[in-house]
């Protein structure tokens, strides 16, 4: 058989690894290793609320994020939706606090209740890496191509974890590449960066990231750079890797398709504002909100015979002159003057657990989007 | 589990692969051999004469040409040129070395910080750079040699009048210009790759960025350019020997002072000029090429023209 990516059931090491790093850490220190949630959706982890991001820049100020609420539980995945300067790795980049010192931040971000915007660097330093950690969209360039790989996830957990001697991290070094499927972890720890194929690059990386088990990880777009069936084997990956750790994932992406295959909840951002929110499920069936149907619309769908793809009309609004009212407006076939003045209109529930922007998403939810 | 077997070859690391390219490098290869060669004879001078650099040979007449007792012949006080030579040439070699390297880790220190730091930190740095090395080298290094005699601060600081270490400490200050500007550029693009993101994004400190991440990826520019540095160096100091401002002549002997104590001689004791001249364009050849070497071993992107 070729399924060779497939980690072996770590029941058995996960088990056997736990309590021997547990039992170094001080008790009832939940930063450290926090219990796994096996399949379970969980409390709040990551609580955005009201996020505003923007740059000062010679032509004015870009408003990059405008008000953006997101709630992520344990456990679970959210996926973020939404065109190139949507502001969703913004948005995540400020949870990470990475943002340049130029950014103007506001709002507040929370992380298991404890605020964490304005902290300082050092106390930021350190949650990055051991409570949220972040994986990258180009696995070529995320690796240091001077040092080993195996050193390189050691170096990731002795960063946050001082007491651990260097025989030990190097052990937990080949379990995390074994635990993303690296065949062989042992020998390919002691490699460069150089002798990894694209796809074993972006395993090294989800392993560093999760090399002390994270409450949050945030993936920004992880398998744009990879081809479709490495793509696969990755999100796996990612999947397996939840189930072990119990880690919530925020997954950033403009691929539907992605979407449709990881996350349980979907949040769907334009110019910088929500437009939607809900389970992934319903928000494929019955979107509602212009923008996603408009979205879903341009995705070649099997089994569907629409004759042409309808892309959306225009083009994204510049973020340094957002329209006035709903900022989809220019380009939504269903905008009336009610969507043109005032401020942008906010998320609400529609429906159970549904949200959307759209000021007549009541007719959405009478239009049956999806029986056409 | 088919994949799994087919892992067999030993890694490579970067530097055995550096190493190969390096192999490959004739010219430099052969410039590698003839400086240990060099530095072996220089700093074991007993492999190739008996007598000492400051040693009156009674027995031989001033200015002798070469011959069996002394191959290179001998000097105005019928000392053994070779031996003058050799033990000259400890002094040239290690002040050559001892400034690069010192000069290297100031320019690498300076470049690093103001290109990961950028801003106004970067501009100053990079000004003060830009006015070190507008000052004519040759002119204040002599003033500078000045001052141990006239200040004893200048003493305990730089070093005595005529010291070695006077001469170390002064040519260091005016060279790490070059490798500040090199490392600055490295630097400069390096911190835009996504590793150094993803190392912020994992929790990694702006030290531990620079130490760890930024500088192992500059080690080929900034080798290279220490052996440029050796090269400089030494002529440097060569110069300043011979204009009488270098190491004083009287108790050691080096390569530039040899060169000062034979001009006048040039058209009737030629020897006297040729033994410590040919040691320098040997040496300094040598250490070029061995850079060019280095370089195309440790840069193999890089074009093989030399800036």
């Amino acid at each position: 058989m070729t399924e060779v990516t497939r980690p072996q059931p770590l029941a058995s090491t996960a088990a056997a690894m736990r309590p021997s790093w547990s039992a170094d850490v001080a008790p009832g220190s939940g930063a450290a290793f926090n219990h796994p949630m096996p399949g379970g959706v969980g409390e709040v982890v990551l609580e955005v609320s009201d996020l505003a991001v923007q740059f000062r820049t010679e032509e004015g100020l870009v408003q990059a994020v405008r008000g953006v609420d997101i709630e992520v539980r344990a456990g679970e995945t959210l996926g973020i939706v939404g065109e190139s300067g949507s502001g969703k790795s913004v948005t995540m980049l400020a949870v990470m606090g990475l943002l340049p010192r130029t950014a103007k931040i506001s709002g507040s971000i929370r992380l298991r209740g404890a605020e964490i915007m304005g902290m300082s660097a050092k106390e930021a330093r350190s949650i990055r890496g051991s409570r949220i950690a972040m994986i990258f969209q180009d696995p070529l360039t995320a690796l240091n191509p001077c040092h080993r790989v195996g050193d390189q996830i050691a170096e990731m957990v002795q960063a946050h974890h001082p007491q651990f001697s260097d025989r030990v991290v190097a052990g937990r070094a080949a379990e995390l590449l074994e635990l993303v499927g690296i065949p062989q972890p042992g020998l390919r720890a002691r490699q460069y960066p150089h002798e990894f194929s694209g796809g074993m690059r972006q395993r090294a990386m989800i392993a560093m990231a999760i090399a002390n088990d994270p409450d949050v990880l945030i993936a920004d777009e992880p398998t744009t750079a990879l081809d479709v069936t490495i793509q696969a084997q990755i999100l796996e990956v990612m999947r397996t890797v939840q189930e072990q750790i119990g880690t919530a994932i925020v997954f950033i992406t403009h691929d539907l398709g992605v979407i449709a295959r990881m996350a349980s909840r979907v949040h769907v951002m334009y110019a910088g504002r929500g437009v939607e929110m809900g389970s992934v499920l319903e928000i494929f069936a019955n979107p509602l909100h212009p923008y996603t149907r408009g979205l879903l619309s341009s995705l070649p769908r099997p089994g569907l015979h629409t004759e042409r793809l309808v892309p959306i009309a225009g083009t994204p609004p510049s973020m340094l002159h957002p329209p006035a009212g709903c900022a989809f407006h220019p380009r939504c076939p269903m905008a009336r003057d009610a969507c043109t003045t005032g401020d942008p209109p906010a998320l609400v529930a529609v429906q159970d657990a549904r949200f959307s922007a759209c000021l007549f998403a009541d007719e959405l939810i009478a239009d049956t989007w999806a029986q056409r | 589990m088919a994949v799994a077997q087919g892992l067999t070859a030993k890694p490579l690391s970067p530097s055995l692969l550096a190493w190969r390219r390096f192999r490959r490098h004739r010219l430099a290869m052969v410039s590698g051999v003839v400086l240990l060669l060099i530095g072996l004879f220089v700093f074991v001078p007993s492999l190739l004469t008996n007598f000492d650099q400051n040693q009156r040979d009674t027995a031989a007449v001033r200015y002798d040409g070469p011959s069996w007792a002394h191959p290179f012949g001998t000097d105005d006080l019928k000392a053994d040129v070779l031996a003058r030579v050799l033990q000259g040439g400890q002094v040239s070699l290690k002040v050559g070395m001892a400034v690069a390297l010192i000069s290297v880790v100031i320019g690498a220190l300076i470049g690093a910080i103001a290109g990961y730091r950028g801003g106004w930190i970067d501009s100053a740095m990079m000004r003060v750079t830009d006015l070190f090395l507008a000052i004519p080298l040759l002119v204040i290094l002599i003033v500078l040699t000045r001052l141990p005699e006239r200040h004893d601060w200048a003493e305990t600081v730089l070093g005595s009048k005529g010291s070695i270490r006077l001469i170390v400490t002064l040519l260091a200050l005016f060279f790490w210009m070059q490798t500040a500007r090199i490392v600055r550029g490295v630097i400069l693009s390096l911190k835009e790759k996504e590793f150094v993101e993803a190392a912020r994004a994992l929790g990694a400190s702006d030290t531990r960025i620079l130490l760890r991440h930024l500088l192992p990826n500059c080690v080929g520019p900034i080798v290279v350019n220490l052996t440029l540095s050796i090269a400089a160096a030494i002529i440097t100091e060569s110069a300043l020997s011979f204009l009488g401002f270098g190491v004083q002549s009287a108790t050691q002997a080096t390569w530039g002072n040899l060169l000062s104590a034979a001009k006048g001689q040039l058209e009737s004791h030629p020897h006297m000029v040729l033994a410590p001249g040919i040691a320098i364009v040997l040496t300094v050849l040598c250490v070029n090429y061995l850079g060019d070497g280095l370089r195309d071993a440790l840069d193999p992107k890089q074009q093989r023209t030399r800036a």
